[in-house]
């Protein structure tokens, strides 16, 4: 799909410093555009009335894409959770596989539409898919990583969640667990400063996340996600670390929420307008693409270049989404188990949607007595 | 043929599976060296080591929640809750994370995960060591729930269980691992899962029962042969899926049925049983759908009188034999 690159090849003093090239850098700015994008375009299908819910990464991209960015596509793993737009694009999902699952259409990658949107997560792309209860997700890398351990493949297992899912047990439980094996995973936590509405002061005792990572007897690492070339070298050394076998990492990204927790929240009645006016000056995107400029890494014409293919995908992505069909209610009794079971009926109504006895294949032993 | 107790079945397919199969792992609180508190694990960390047979922290959800990542990367765990009773703090994990992963996935992910604990009452565990819990993940589809009663069974279903794709809760009757002795062959046959077992041929009353409860409705079914009343004892083996047709067909012939469950009565699995049996056989019935099972208080208490009492045993259902035969 990338049709502009940076000079073949080049590597400016900017991407030389962090052992990267041109082509990673523009690659990196590529998909946190594409991420804001996306995401932007989700809010207004919603406000539009086409999709029922949203729930976003706006601020949450330059860190995540950079920190993404060390592991191996295809190879390594990542347990996302319900921001991680841009960590999903980075990892090899597209525009579309994200605006699918917004319509929760048949083809949705991640669910094929029967998770809610936000959900992601898909096996050829090494992405777990996820739940909603927050932080189970941080068991199941630990899990991936003790695999790879075992079966000695060289694996890397990251999750990323946000401050507040950082609060669960599981999280206690699987730091624990990885710490002591040793274990090559790498613990992402994306602090926003609110789960929902309560602000980091409620929710923690100590000022960052990765404090906690001492009584573990591992890295605490604490990054400015505006930051997005500090968050990818400190990702780096959690990656090449857990790589080398001396154990997991506690990466905290100090990012920002620029949206309301989900399309069903109002934010501005727990923030002040101040405080979400000031968020604008930590948005990593303009500080990175200012930080390309500087370098000469992005001219205007490249600029100008992505931006345009960045709009073209997806509006093709909606357009595709928007055309592409729903899942077919005879489907829905699928893959509970890898094989059918003769137990497993379906419902009196059958698979008809409701409307009666229509289109019914099942079981009619009940509803036959009924009658 | 070897005579062999329930926990040696247990034992020996499990350490059978992780020959065949090194991508079985065993882990769970206290299952390395000291060979679990059963010693259902016994000699498998010296046969297999330290990689494969792994020590846990005290972290119930941890155990099965890594063991559900280590099944999505290629590995076959087989986990131990060291009580049934203790198995509520991954409860999340189980019913939210391995039950739904493959649906929620549209079948790209399958959690191939096996959970082994020692489940019931009658050993003087009381209220935290004697719990019944199989109705909690029977409800949860996307979970296969196991509950044998014999060695054979035991070692049949643990084989299949660990080689089945999706999740599958396999509970033993701790009271069955060293006083229930049985024939198990040589060799590597399967019980498949989701069939029931006819333990008991009869004509008249249906009993219906699993686990430690399969064995006394067999005590119970022989107390009431003296006295003219034959009686077909269904062992479900699975309780999930379950063996709707084995269940329906011997009620459609006997006309009465009697569930028998160990835990609590109300909304307990049997009930499931009644209402399928109630719903499906009712042209055929011939009497109430009954059930004999534990009493609806919060856990088995410890003093032996007030245990007993809590119990149910095969004097309880043959009286509940009785009850159904004379209606």
């Amino acid at each position: 799909m990338a049709t502009t690159e940076a000079r073949p090849g080049a590597t400016s003093e900017l991407a030389a410093s962090v052992g990267l090239t041109d082509d990673d850098l523009i690659g990196m700015y590529r998909v946190i555009s594409t991420a804001r994008a996306v995401d932007e375009r989700m809010w207004i299908l919603n406000r539009a009335g086409r999709i029922p819910f949203v729930i976003s990464g706006q601020g949450h991209e330059g860190a995540q894409t950079a920190i993404a960015w060390p592991l191996k596509r295809q190879f390594d793993w990542i347990a996302p959770f319900y921001r991680s737009i841009a960590t999903c694009l980075t990892f090899g999902m597209g525009a579309r596989d994200i605006l699918t699952a917004q319509y929760a259409k048949a083809v949705d990658l991640s669910s094929g539409g029967r998770q809610m949107p936000g959900h992601y997560g898909n096996v050829e792309n090494n992405l777990v898919s996820l739940s909603s209860p927050v932080a189970t997700q941080m068991l199941h890398a630990v899990g991936i990583a003790l695999a790879a351990k075992i079966r000695k493949t060289g694996q890397v297992a990251m999750t990323s969640m946000g401050e507040g899912s950082s609060n669960q047990g599981d999280v206690h439980e699987g730091l624990n667990f990885a710490a002591i094996h040793k274990l090559p995973f790498i613990l992402c936590v994306e602090n926003n400063g609110y789960a929902i509405s309560v602000p980091v002061e409620r929710q923690l005792a100590t000022p960052n996340v990765a404090d906690r990572a001492s009584g573990y007897g591992i890295p605490g690492v604490i990054v400015d996600g505006s930051d997005v070339l500090g968050c990818y070298v400190a990702a780096k050394e959690a990656v090449d670390r857990a790589r080398r076998g001396d154990g997991p990492t506690l990466l905290e990204a100090k990012v920002i929420r620029l949206t309301a927790h989900s399309s069903d929240d109002q934010q501005t009645k727990y923030r002040s307008a101040d405080e979400l006016a000031a968020l604008q000056e930590k948005d990593a995107l303009p500080r990175f693409r200012a930080q390309l400029r500087d370098a000469g890494v992005l001219t205007d014409e490249l600029e100008a270049s992505i931006a345009a293919e960045v709009k073209k995908d997806i509006d093709e992505a909606t357009d595709y989404a928007e055309n592409a069909a729903d899942p077919d209610p005879r489907t829905a009794m699928k893959w509970v188990y890898a094989e059918d079971w003769p137990g497993e009926t379906p419902p009196a109504w059958g698979f008809g949607g409701g409307h009666g006895m229509e289109g019914h294949e099942g079981d009619t032993s009940a509803a036959e007595d009924a009658v | 043929m070897a005579l062999k107790t329930f926990i040696e079945a247990v034992r020996e397919t499990l350490a059978e599976e992780m020959r065949r199969d090194e991508a079985v792992i065993v882990l769970g609180e206290d299952v390395g060296l000291k060979g679990g508190v059963f010693l259902a694990t016994d000699g498998l960390y010296g046969e297999f080591g330290a990689d494969r047979v792994i020590d846990t922290p005290l972290t119930e959800s941890q155990i099965i929640g890594t063991s559900i990542g280590a099944a999505m990367n290629g590995l076959r765990p087989v986990a131990e809750i060291q009580f049934a009773d203790f198995i509520h703090p991954a409860f999340n994990q189980l019913v939210s994370e391995a039950a739904r992963m493959r649906y929620r996935s549209n079948n790209k992910f399958g959690v191939p995960m096996t959970v082994r604990a020692p489940y019931g009452g009658g050993v003087h565990g009381a209220l935290y060591h004697s719990q019944s819990v199989e109705a909690f993940f029977s409800h949860v589809p996307g979970l296969k729930v196991v509950i044998p009663s014999t060695p054979y069974d035991a070692a049949g279903l643990l084989r299949s269980s660990i080689r089945d794709d999706d999740p599958v809760l396999f509970f033993e009757h701790k009271k069955m691992y060293r006083s229930v002795r049985g024939d198990v062959p040589s060799g590597e046959y399967v019980v498949p899962l989701g069939k029931a077992a006819i333990t008991h041929p009869g004509t008249q009353i249906t009993v219906i029962a699993y686990g430690l409860m399969a064995h006394y409705a067999l005590e119970a079914a022989d107390v009431v042969a003296e006295e003219g009343i034959s009686v077909e004892v269904v062992d479900l083996r699975t309780l999930r899926p379950l063996d709707k047709e084995t269940v329906l067909s011997s009620v459609r012939k006997t006309g009465k049925c009697l569930v028998v469950y160990e835990d609590n009565r109300f909304l307990g699995y049997g009930a499931e049983i009644c209402s399928i049996v109630a719903e499906e056989a009712f042209d055929y019935l011939d009497g109430p759908v009954t059930r004999i099972a534990g009493p609806d208080v919060p856990g088995v208490p410890y003093n032996h009188v007030l245990e007993d009492w809590f119990m149910v045993n095969p004097e309880k259902i043959a009286d509940g034999i009785r009850k159904l035969a004379a209606y």
